[in-house]
């Protein structure tokens, strides 16, 4: 079991708020990731949960049971560390051995373990190595296989990928996420990328300024932004906001509409405009257009675009897809 | 071209660095010739550099005049039981300013460097009569703990950043895989801070080794290490330069075969953290 449940959890450095009252309730099994800028607080919130800050409010059940007084020895999490974290001086066997060492397991069941949780990761031909000896995708799968051989009740990630390769990191992305439905464990996965996020995760935690501005599945998020931050946040390239007059027709103080949703045309009905710059991918073409006092717009149109710089285009988009915003953020709901 | 160039460019430097590493070492060696002349021969102008009569002489005389057995053992006791106690002190004291720091760490480390800063005769006369008092006069325990408390804020100070070096994430591992402090230390941060300690170990061996000032000042004879039994040969009725290079040869012979084994190690501590 890897039910987490936050109550209004808070930490301060000082005068500094860094989380500012967290509820969350994390089901067993899931994958949750925690995205935001950085200094969003998400990697604070991951250590509270650890164990290895102390919160200065609020409750962390486990299993329903408060774990904010319990060292991180015993909340039964493994972390997996940005900088892999693995101990030096021992092999990539005693790395892996060492929490059940620490467990007072019996030699064989480690050796088994060990094997068990190497064969797993492709790390077998490497057990006698130290990490200095391994390449920087073998160091995290020994900082995995660490985490893994514990039996944890949740998998803690802390960035875990963002000192690969781009490569690799898809790579690595595809092994952790099936690592962890083929183990059935709870994991919360920090990152502040988004592509990572959504490609990964059952539900994503959006953190901005210690707060939770949305938590929901990738696809609410994309489709229902709860705010101007999230709908900023998540997609790639970021939604369109336009305010004034414009808005005001859709009795909104503030409208977006993601560049994937903008109908491009040469005439007809919408929002005029003069093409700056248009990047041509093949599968895709996105185009930068000027929109007179509206502002910049950005559309993408899947496939080839016969348009170039220069050329005057008409943007529109159905109704269902435009987000309405009110005047403090909030999106207005239908 | 260039491979020639760059040749060139290495044999120039070595050439430099063996010219610099023979200047440093000049001095030494020429102690050890002088030390197999004569006294006439060990100040004649033009100096003899090989080509002289070879002698031991001196070493038999520096023998028959005084116990260099008892000022070497006093050397040993006096350097390692002050170096020992001083990485006791230092170990806990190291460790706690580089793992849980304060805001006045860096105030505590300032304090301590800066009490290296100022000059030992500053303080003689009151340590003097401190040591009368006590009866720590000439004793080993009195050199002891002089020599301790004067190199405790470099061993602090070596430790210190050593241990800085240690990354705070392992730590944390360690402690998120069921670790407790004790077993913290024991498997994961003692292991990795023993080519840390150990250079500072050899550091403060050399350093109380050859602490000269406080030994000539705080001990005549039954405690007096090395260091005095060198002095011993400047005497009133003049400079025996043949007697002093052998007693000096004899002096830093033990220092120098460990300085010589245990380089790789002395090297890596003193430049440690400057580059990753």
């Amino acid at each position: 079991m890897g039910q987490i449940t936050l109550e209004n959890v808070q930490k301060s450095f000082g005068p500094v708020h860094i989380i500012k009252g967290a509820d969350l309730d994390i089901a067993d099994r899931s994958f949750v990731v925690f995205v935001g800028p950085s200094g969003c607080g998400k990697t604070t919130l991951l250590r509270l949960i650890a164990g290895l800050e102390d919160v200065s409010g609020g409750k962390i059940l486990i299993d329903g049971k408060n774990v904010v007084d319990v060292p991180p020895a015993k909340r039964g999490l493994s972390m997996v560390f940005q900088s892999y974290a693995l101990y030096p001086h021992m092999s990539v066997r005693g790395n892996i051995a060492f929490g059940l060492k620490m467990a007072g397991l019996s030699r064989a069941e480690i050796s088994k373990k060990v094997e068990e949780a190497a064969a797993t990761l492709n790390l077998t031909p490497y057990l006698d190595r130290k990490p200095r000896e391994l390449s920087g995708g073998q160091r995290q799968r020994v900082a995995i296989g660490r985490a893994i051989v514990r039996e944890p009740k949740a998998f803690l990630f802390d960035e875990p990928l963002s000192n690969l390769d781009a490569a690799l990191r898809v790579q690595m992305r595809l092994e952790v996420t099936r690592l962890q439905k083929q183990l059935g464990t709870t994991a919360i996965y920090v990152t502040h990328d988004q592509v990572e996020a959504m490609t990964m995760a059952d539900k994503i935690v959006v953190l901005n300024a210690g707060k939770i501005e949305q938590y929901g599945s990738p696809l609410e998020l994309y489709e229902k932004p709860a705010n101007l931050f999230v709908a900023g946040f998540i997609g790639s390239p970021k939604m369109n906001f336009m305010t004034g007059d414009v808005a005001a027709r859709y009795g909104a103080a503030t409208i977006g509409v993601r560049p994937e949703h903008l109908k491009i045309a040469r005439n007809g009905e919408g929002w005029p405009g003069t093409i700056l710059v248009a990047e041509h991918l093949g599968s895709d073409t996105f185009i930068y257009v000027d929109a007179g006092p509206i502002g910049t717009l950005t559309a993408r149109h899947v496939g080839e675009l016969d348009l170039g710089s220069g050329d005057r285009v008409m943007l529109s988009a159905e109704p269902v897809r435009v987000h309405r915003f009110d005047q403090s953020g909030q999106a207005l709901r239908a | 071209m260039a491979r020639m160039a760059s040749t060139r460019r290495v044999a120039i430097s070595s050439l430099a660095a063996w010219l610099a590493g023979f200047l440093i070492f000049f001095p030494i060696l020429w102690m050890v010739l002088a030390s197999f002349k004569t006294e006439l021969e060990a100040f004649a102008i033009p100096p003899s550099f090989l080509f002289f009569h070879w002698t031991t002489e001196n070493y038999a005389t520096v023998q028959e005049r005084s116990d260099y057995l008892h000022h070497a053992l006093n050397s040993i006791i006096v350097a390692g039981g002050s170096t020992l106690i001083a990485l006791l002190i230092a170990i806990p004291a190291a460790w706690s300013m580089a793992f849980s720091p304060t805001k006045r760490t860096k105030d505590v480390l300032l304090w301590m460097l800066s009490t290296k800063m100022m000059p030992p005769v500053g303080v003689l006369v009151p340590i003097y009569l401190i040591y009368r008092d006590f009866a720590l006069l000439d004793s080993r325990a009195g050199l002891v703990f002089i020599l301790c408390l004067g190199n405790l804020p470099i061993v602090i100070w070596m430790l210190f950043t050593y241990f800085k070096e240690i990354p705070k994430d392992i730590l944390e591992a360690a402690r998120m895989d069921g670790a407790t402090i004790g077993r913290e230390l024991i498997y994961v941060l003692t292991p990795m801070a023993v080519p840390g300690i150990a250079s500072t170990l050899l550091l403060n061996l050399i350093l109380a080794w050859n602490e000269a000032f406080w030994t000539l000042n705080l001990s005549t004879l039954n405690a007096a290490p090395l260091t005095v039994f060198i002095a011993s040969y400047s005497s009133p009725e003049g400079l025996f330069w043949a007697k002093l290079s052998a007693a000096s040869t004899l002096a830093i012979a033990p220092i120098l075969v460990l300085g010589w084994f245990s380089q790789r190690q002395l090297v890596r501590g003193l430049t440690f953290g400057a580059v990753k």
